[in-house]
């Protein structure tokens, strides 16, 4: 694609440039007064969120804006060559920083000992693949992304093709789509509660008990099934948003197809199988995928509900535990890195799927 | 023929509604139960609030019969149980029930009639104590005042509040730019740089959070706003960059070339035109951005810190009451609940843009 060149009218002069750098310099300087006067900041705390949203979104703004006023009085070359960067490069630096440098730095770290002081090889990787409770993370997640994944989508896929089918459409799937707004966190309070092991308290055990069963503790008791409790409250938060895609797919399939088919005779169950399925399979790799790497990172649902006791650790927590509690760089960015390792493939995908989109 | 389509037409609603209750039950469980009384969450399920059959004393007494040890089982109007199971209660068999309220040497039994029955007895109360801060005062029904510990959600959700706008807004403003500049600009490096955005996508933030940590606590900018803000914005951008490009390179040419041919800059351009041309596209991410940010629990717990409660997020707040008041149902369930009010409220004013965000942006990890 070919770019746009502006008209440039102004000419360049000297004293302006020196206006505009020192504006530049001005704005860091003043930037960083407010950073400071908020670090110290003795104000009521709705004063200081206040003047903490301004400074921030403005100062951004403003940043953009003696950047580029600064650019713009280079010398036309300069200013043509330079000022790409100023859109662009903002976005590219805390890219860098935040992101893909430290994938590497990462990798370098997990390399070290607990304190980076002592290049220990791949002993972190080592240990990683073999700790008890680490294999026990890795069991779980295998867990997380196979009931969880599988349940999410195929619930997804029930529910766009119901939906689809009934007048209520959009009320279900609002309610259904609701739980994608509410955190982890607050959703594992929620489901925390449904299994508390009063009867009087917990949702399901009053269930239980109503049926003539016996209460259970099922978060911390009932193991290795603990984990499958925990899998629901992330089929919970993703069901909507699988139905979503799913469901937008279904809708993109022409009439006439269907209409056709049932011209033909073809019952419910061919078009499912024949028509629909092959029409979506797009939507469902990419829904599935996505599942799956929401699966791998799981991190606030565990933490909450069990902390990762009682046999329900993941690796998420586990990252969280060595970083943290045990102060182990070392073997928190091993863990990391096998975080990264795992998404690869759909990285490569992503890739290959852009590259043959558009001549960009 | 119409009568079976109708006959599935019935079945899939109910499917469907069984589904539906399913999803919709546990929040609404929360929402009834934070304004319960705490001895009522202990004592009885939320779902008491509806309707049901239970007893009721009626006030009236019924004596004992003369003549009857009380440590052996006793015979009232042909009803022979044992102390302890009257102590429970019985079923009389004509609609009452009678109730040895009261140790072995009370004479006489409440009489308990069935009706229909709903606890509700609900309270402000939960949300008080959740919301207020950390010393605060309350009277009870004998006038004694007592001080117990609030947990100062007000004061997490200004925290929130002030983490979750700027790392909302920031990365747009961030991506917007950076998504002209690759649609509308030229410069070496254009494409590999985007392909490297493309490929950030679905790295998992984890693999960024020893390093960064280093550097903010080099920087000072451990436990600072600015530093969650900056996070929330590098790990947001490869999405937002990558929706906005997809939305911006596709606006018509046409209107960008008469622009600059009324001598318009690059700088002009996008502010009077391509960020309004844009909302569509801009409100999808904020509102994506948004709930992440707020519902984030890990980047918070992080770079905000455990240390300095002042600048705990709801998040942080509320995981931390889970740890510290685990059965205390009428605080959790009342401080989810007011973790969950914004999120709710933007997804249910803005959800079509949510929706369209999500479609747009299935890529991301």
């Amino acid at each position: 694609m070919e770019s746009i060149m502006t008209r440039r009218d102004e000419v360049y002069s000297p004293g302006q440039l020196v206006v505009a750098v020192a504006t530049v310099i001005g704005t860091f300087v003043a930037l960083y007064a407010g950073f400071v006067l908020l670090r110290d900041s003795q104000l009521p705390q709705i004063a200081t969120a206040i003047f903490a949203i301004i400074w921030g979104v403005g100062g951004v703004v403003l940043l953009y804006y003696v950047a580029n006023n600064l650019v713009e009085h280079l010398p036309g070359a300069w200013a043509a060559r330079l000022q790409p960067y100023v859109f662009v490069g903002p976005a590219l630096a805390l890219l860098a920083w935040y992101l893909a440098v430290p994938t590497i730095r990462t990798f370098v770290l997990s390399l070290y000992n607990r304190d980076s002081s002592e290049f220990v090889g791949f002993q972190n990787y080592q240990a990683v693949f073999s700790e008890r409770i680490m294999i026990e993370a890795f069991r779980n997640n295998l867990l997380w992304l196979v009931i969880g994944t599988g349940l999410t989508v195929s619930l997804g896929l029930l529910i766009a093709i119901l939906a689809d089918r009934s007048r209520f459409e959009n009320v279900a799937k609002s309610m259904i789509f609701l739980p994608m707004a509410i955190s982890m966190v607050g959703a594992g309070i929620i489901w925390k509660f449904v299994f508390a092991p009063d009867a009087n308290i917990g949702l399901l055990n009053a269930a239980v008990t109503g049926a003539g069963g016996e209460a259970q503790a099922w978060l911390t008791l009932v193991q290795p099934w603990n984990n499958l409790f925990l899998i629901l409250v992330m089929v919970w938060l993703q069901t909507g948003y699988a139905m979503v895609l799913i469901s937008a797919a279904i809708k993109s399939i022409s009439d006439e197809l269907l209409e056709a088919a049932r011209v033909d005779g073809a019952n419910e169950f061919t078009i499912f199988f024949q028509i629909i399925i092959p029409n979506i399979a797009g939507t469902l790799l990419t829904v599935t995928t996505t599942v799956v790497i929401f699966t791998l990172k799981i991190f606030d649902v565990v933490m909450v509900m069990t902390g990762g006791q009682f046999g329900t650790e993941v690796i998420g927590v586990r990252f969280y535990r060595e970083m943290f509690t045990n102060a182990d760089a070392g073997k928190a960015s091993a863990i990391a890195i096998v975080l990264l390792i795992a998404v690869i493939p759909v990285m490569i995908y992503n890739l290959r799927e852009f590259s043959k989109r558009r001549a960009f | 023929m119409v009568k079976e389509k109708r006959r599935a037409l019935i079945l899939v609603n109910l499917v469907l509604f069984i589904i539906v209750a399913l999803w919709t039950v546990p929040t609404l469980g929360l929402l009834i139960s934070s304004f319960r009384e705490r001895n009522d969450i202990s004592r009885t399920g939320w779902w008491t609030v509806i309707p049901h059959q239970g007893w009721v004393a009626t006030g009236e007494t019924r004596p004992l019969p003369e003549g009857q040890t009380r440590d052996q089982p006793i015979t009232i109007d042909g009803v022979t149980a044992t102390y302890d199971q009257w102590q429970a209660g019985v079923d009389m068999g004509n609609g009452t029930q009678l109730v040895w309220n009261g140790n072995l040497r009370r004479g006489s039994l409440d009489v308990y009639r069935q009706q229909i029955i709903t606890n509700v007895n609900f309270t402000l109360d939960n949300y008080g104590q959740v919301l207020a801060g950390r010393e605060y005062t309350i009277r009870d029904v004998e006038g004694n005042v007592t001080t117990i510990q609030g947990d100062n959600l007000v004061g997490a959700f200004i925290n929130s509040l002030t983490v979750t706008i700027p790392a909302t807004v920031i990365p747009i403003l961030i991506a917007a730019f950076a998504a002209y500049g690759f649609a509308w600009m030229n410069f070496p490096g254009r494409r590999i740089l985007f392909i490297i955005v493309v490929a950030l996508l679905v790295v998992p933030l984890q693999i960024a959070l020893v390093p960064i940590l280093r550097d903010y606590v080099g920087l000072q900018l451990n436990g600072t706003f600015l530093g969650v803000w900056l996070a929330h914005a590098g790990f947001g951008l490869p999405l937002a960059t990558y929706l906005l490009y997809n939305y911006i390179s596709g606006l018509p040419r046409e209107i960008l070339e008469s622009a600059f041919i009324d001598g318009a800059s690059h700088f002009t351009v996008f502010f009077r035109l391509i960020l309004p041309l844009s909302v569509p596209a801009l409100a999808s991410f904020a509102i994506f951005q948004f709930l992440w940010v707020w519902n984030d629990y890990l980047v918070a717990l992080i770079f905000l810190g455990v240390t300095n409660s002042d600048m705990q997020v709801l998040t942080q707040r509320i995981a931390a009451m889970v740890g510290d008041r685990g059965q205390d149902w009428h605080l959790l369930t009342a401080a989810a609940f007011v973790s969950m009010v914004v999120p709710i409220a933007v997804f249910f004013s803005l959800q079509r843009f949510f929706v369209r965000g999500l479609m747009a942006g299935s890529v991301k990890g």
